[in-house]
């Protein structure tokens, strides 16, 4: 591996820098070793270039304790439906109507995700689900992570990480990525993303995602930096490579450190709401636009476990569909004016739906099937699959007839060009939601 | 890839003579046999001698100093499953659709679980306590050993009690005897609710407690056949739990003929029990557990010396553990008494488990321990909740500890316990109460002109805190954190370097 020619690196500065810091020590880190021509071969020269794997990002908007579809998705002229949830159902003229003949309609507080309707980057994945559906909000957690019905084994994401470096030693599999090809914005890295070997990279916010003790004192901040240079004598003992190894995960974690914490800082092309979406999508778009090798980014918007009180046009829940549609919007406004729009592919998904009845407190229970949303430029925009039908449940839940992994699939061959039988371990059909070119 | 350059440890099990027994291997034997120790107790084991030091952590059931743990330490009843009325109206309610009943059922089932909950987050800190503050830290190290071997998660049992009393039999068993322990884990509350046994009918078996058994809690993968997973799971048919107590339901064990492991007969759990132990690969199987835990969790490449060195030792702790009918103390007696244990090529190789880390930093320079929930979130980000295992196989443990984001929380979770500094809070210290005169009293005391030299300071800082010399450039930087020669050293000084050094990679190493 040549890593001073450097005729066709784009990030040409980075590297050079980071290679001349790295020359003192004996140890380079794998950062450098082993993704650096990756990385400057690979779609930086071509940021807007569709079609190229690598160029594709894909967004995963975790919805957690259970998003009540019926309430995102509304049959409006569902009799059954009103009156199973007095109180908080939503009237056709509140709905935003999806198509004119259509008898459904996104809830009034999803003007952002009308919006992208409208512009052609919302599809709706009806009836999303699997057999025997589990209502512990940790099994069906768990079992939407895994792909696996029984919420066990690493994540579907990790995996596919996992088999993106295949051909490598297993054991140096979470290695040969960048190791940031996986983010998440969250104080702990979810199962989705955590392969057999790929661990992502996480943090709440920047601020996390470095060494606190730098804001002791200056000295103390420098004798870091440079020791994390690896500038101060060829201290790594090579015959232990244990101390190897977490010397150069050291070195990597400052250098993934110092780019991200740089790609978060810079101010945003448009406006965002202030909300925690908001934010955590407004991070993800500066790094997007940073040109970091990351391939899926991670965010969550909590509290959907609507038990009490969830309302209906106005409320609780309405204020999270809000936050879910308005940060979106202002996502894909931004990630337009950078000129990535059509990169980026964007699928939120929830633990399950919740019971069509509503309860004594205003509030839903957990229940079973629901829609979900994919977002960006080349979905196919529109409905796929029929509402669930109101009158037939299944203990009282709606019934699912699209598996969850069919999506999964749909996003892995259509969008992420990887083979999803390999990463699901069996062969579930994709879906019609992504534009072919 | 670098087994070639790694030197071989003897694979002597002599015991380590007195003479070659010094501060080095006392603290090598506290990290390893506990959670590290501070300066003057690595003093003191080494001034005992081996056999002493030794025998004095094995002393488990020396009851002074540390309380036992009391069974009313928590609420045996704070969840319970629905009672057959209760089950029977909830199903009518369901069937009926009535919905405020249903809704009332889900409402004392759902505020149960949220009490539960709370619970777990207790049982969770009360342990990190033990094993910051317990005076026979073996105990506490093999609980976790054997939490991790017989993983069981919380997410499944969802029974915070359950999980309590399975701690509580690890502990008990911590240095017991193996057979024991399985013979009780069989019976054992979570494990049958984790492992799904509670639903192993003999009409329709469950295999899961059966091929674990086998696979991961005593024999290892390829000791068996499909067959003795079979037979196994009928002879375990009901073995299941009501409340908090084991039960065995007659009416659901398969009371037939059954071949398990080359024995046949009418075999009940025990007796499946008895047939695993009496593997060589039970003893095989155990012996390398424990040495992966206790001396090297990286196993070296096929073929080189090291790794002939490590099946040596572990040959002979198996033959060690069927001597002793698999009494855990004496095997382990003979390990932390050999020549190999303390081999310098096994010191210093093992990465610190989020555990290891925290409770070692607390024990090991007297730090404030300043907030049990902060220290139990910032283990699970590093990869370890208590009571959560990843899964039935346990944490992988080793390197898979160790990636981009771990790397920043371990350094800033030191930093926390020595500075109370959070990220974003600056260097105005809100709590500053550690005196880092603590980690080096022993120093500061018997030789004061040298703790105000930056240079003898920061080569003693070093010592401590890595046990192992530094030289070099980065000894120059932690004296020059350290602050001007001649100048009596500030704390806040100190602080800073011992901060420095417990962010450089060998902290995370024991």
């Amino acid at each position: 591996m040549d890593l001073h020619n450097s005729k066709a690196y784009t990030r040409r500065a980075f590297l050079v820098r980071g290679v001349t810091l790295a020359s003192g020590a004996v140890t380079i880190p794998y950062f450098l070793q082993k993704s650096g021509v990756v990385l400057a071969q690979s779609s930086m020269l071509n940021p807007t270039g569709a079609g190229v794997p690598t160029d594709r990002i894909l967004v995963v908007i975790q919805l957690a304790g259970g998003n009540d579809g019926l309430n995102t998705v509304v049959p409006f002229a569902s009799d059954e439906y009103h009156r199973a949830r007095p109180g908080i159902s939503i009237r056709a003229e509140q709905v935003h109507r999806l198509f004119r003949q259509s008898d459904l309609g996104l809830h009034p507080a999803l003007e952002g995700m009308k919006s992208l309707f409208d512009d052609g980057m919302l599809t709706v994945v009806q009836g999303v689900g699997y057999p025997n559906p589990n209502r512990s909000h940790f099994t069906s957690t768990d079992i939407w992570h895994t792909a696996d019905t029984r919420g066990v084994g690493a994540g579907w994401l990790g995996r596919y990480f996992d088999n993106q470096c295949a051909g490598s030693p297993a054991a140096d599999a979470g290695e040969e990525l960048a190791g940031h090809a996986g983010i998440s914005i969250g104080r702990s890295a979810p199962l989705t993303m955590q392969g057999r070997a790929y661990q992502p990279v996480s943090f709440e916010s920047e601020e996390l995602f470095r060494w606190t003790g730098a804001e002791a004192s200056r000295e103390v901040a420098d004798a870091y930096d440079q020791m994390m240079r690896g500038e101060l004598d060829p201290s790594v003992d090579e015959t232990n490579p244990t101390a190897a190894f977490l010397t150069r995960t050291a070195m990597d974690a400052r250098i993934a450190s110092d780019r991200i914490r740089r790609a978060v800082s810079t101010t945003p092309l448009t406006s965002y709401p202030r909300t925690g979406l908001g934010r955590q999508l407004a991070m993800i778009a500066s790094m997007i636009r940073s040109g970091l090798e990351t391939r899926v980014y991670y965010a969550t918007l909590g509290g959907f476990d609507t038990h009490a009180g969830q309302g209906g046009a106005q409320g609780q829940h309405a204020n999270l569909l809000r936050q879910l549609g308005d940060a979106v919007r202002a996502f894909y406004a931004d990630l337009k004016a950078q000129g990535n729009d059509e990169r980026v592919l964007s699928m939120t998904f929830s633990e399950f739906g919740r019971r069509v009845r509503a309860n004594a407190s205003n509030g839903t229970d957990h229940g079973a099937a629901a829609p979900l949303f994919l977002m960006g430029p080349m979905v196919r925009a529109g409905i796929h699959g029929n509402h669930p039908s109101m009158t037939e449940l299944e203990d009282g839940d709606l019934k699912f007839h699209t598996d969850f992994r069919r999506v999964y699939a749909t996003v892995l061959e259509q969008w992420l060009k990887a083979d999803s039988r390999a990463v699901l371990g069996g062969r579930f059909a994709p879906i019609r939601v992504i534009k072919q070119g | 890839m670098s087994d070639a350059i790694r030197r071989a440890p003897t694979a002597s099990m002599r015991a380590i003579s007195r003479d070659r027994f010094g501060e080095a291997e006392a603290r090598h034997l506290l990290w390893r046999a506990g959670f590290g120790g501070t300066d003057a107790q690595i003093a003191t084991l080494a001034e005992w001698g081996p056999e002493r030091a030794v025998d004095h952590l094995l002393d488990v059931n020396n009851a002074a100093g540390y309380p036992g743990v009391r069974s009313d330490a928590f609420d045996a009843g704070v969840i319970r499953e629905f009672t057959r009325e209760e089950q029977r109206a909830y199903r009518m309610a369901l069937q009926q659709g009535d919905e405020a009943a249903v809704a009332r059922f889900r409402g004392l089932r759902e505020s149960m679980q949220r009490a539960d909950r709370d619970q777990m987050r207790s049982v969770q800190r009360w342990w990190l306590t033990r094993m910051i503050e317990s005076s026979r830290p073996l105990e506490e190290k093999m609980t976790l050993f054997w939490h991790g071997h017989f993983a069981t998660s919380y997410r499944t049992v969802e029974n915070s009690y359950h999980m309590f009393l399975q701690n509580q039999l690890f502990r008990s068993h911590a240095l017991g005897n193996f057979g024991d322990l399985l013979f009780r884990i069989i019976r054992d509350p979570a494990m049958l609710k984790y492992l799904n046994n509670d639903r192993n009918f003999r009409a329709s078996p469950n295999e899961n407690l059966a091929r674990e058994l086998m696979e991961l809690f005593a024999l290892g993968e390829g000791q068996y056949q499909e067959r003795d997973i079979r037979e196994g799971a009928r002879a375990l048919t009901g073995y299941t739990y009501s409340g908090n107590e084991f039960i065995f339901d007659a009416n659901r064990h398969d009371d037939g003929q059954k071949q398990i492991l080359g024995t046949s007969g009418n075999l009940n759990g025990d007796d499946f029990v008895k047939a695993i132990l009496a593997r060589r690969a039970c003893s095989d199987f155990i012996a390398t557990k424990l040495y992966r835990w206790f001396v090297a969790d990286d196993i070296p490449a096929r073929g080189t010396p090291a790794r002939a060195s490590m099946e040596r030792v572990i040959r002979d702790l198996s033959g060690a553990l069927r001597r002793h009918r698999y009494e855990i103390k004496p095997t382990l007696r003979m390990l932390f008494l050999s020549e190999h244990f303390y081999d310098a090529a096994n010191r210093h190789t093992q990465i610190k488990s989020p555990a290891e880390l925290v409770v070692g930093t607390v024990r090991s320079l007297h730090t404030p321990v300043r907030d049990l929930n902060t220290l139990l979130d910032a283990m699970e980000l590093m990869g370890q909740r208590l009571f959560f295992p990843p899964n039935v196989a346990g944490w992988a443990g080793g390197r898979s500890w160790i990636n981009t984001s771990t790397v920043f929380v371990r350094q800033n979770t030191t930093a926390f316990l020595l500075t109370g500094m959070t990220p974003g809070s600056g260097p105005a210290f809100t709590e500053r109460a550690y005196d880092p005169a603590m980690a080096i009293r022993d120093f500061v005391t018997r030789r004061p002109e040298a703790a105000r030299d930056p240079e003898r300071m920061a080569g003693r800082l070093l010592e401590v805190m890595l046990g192992m010399e530094i030289g070099g450039g980065r000894r120059e930087s932690v004296a020059r954190v350290l602050g001007a020669d001649g100048q009596p050293l500030s704390n806040d000084g100190i602080l800073q370097a011992m901060m420095l050094i417990s962010a450089m990679p060998e902290y995370q190493l024991c």
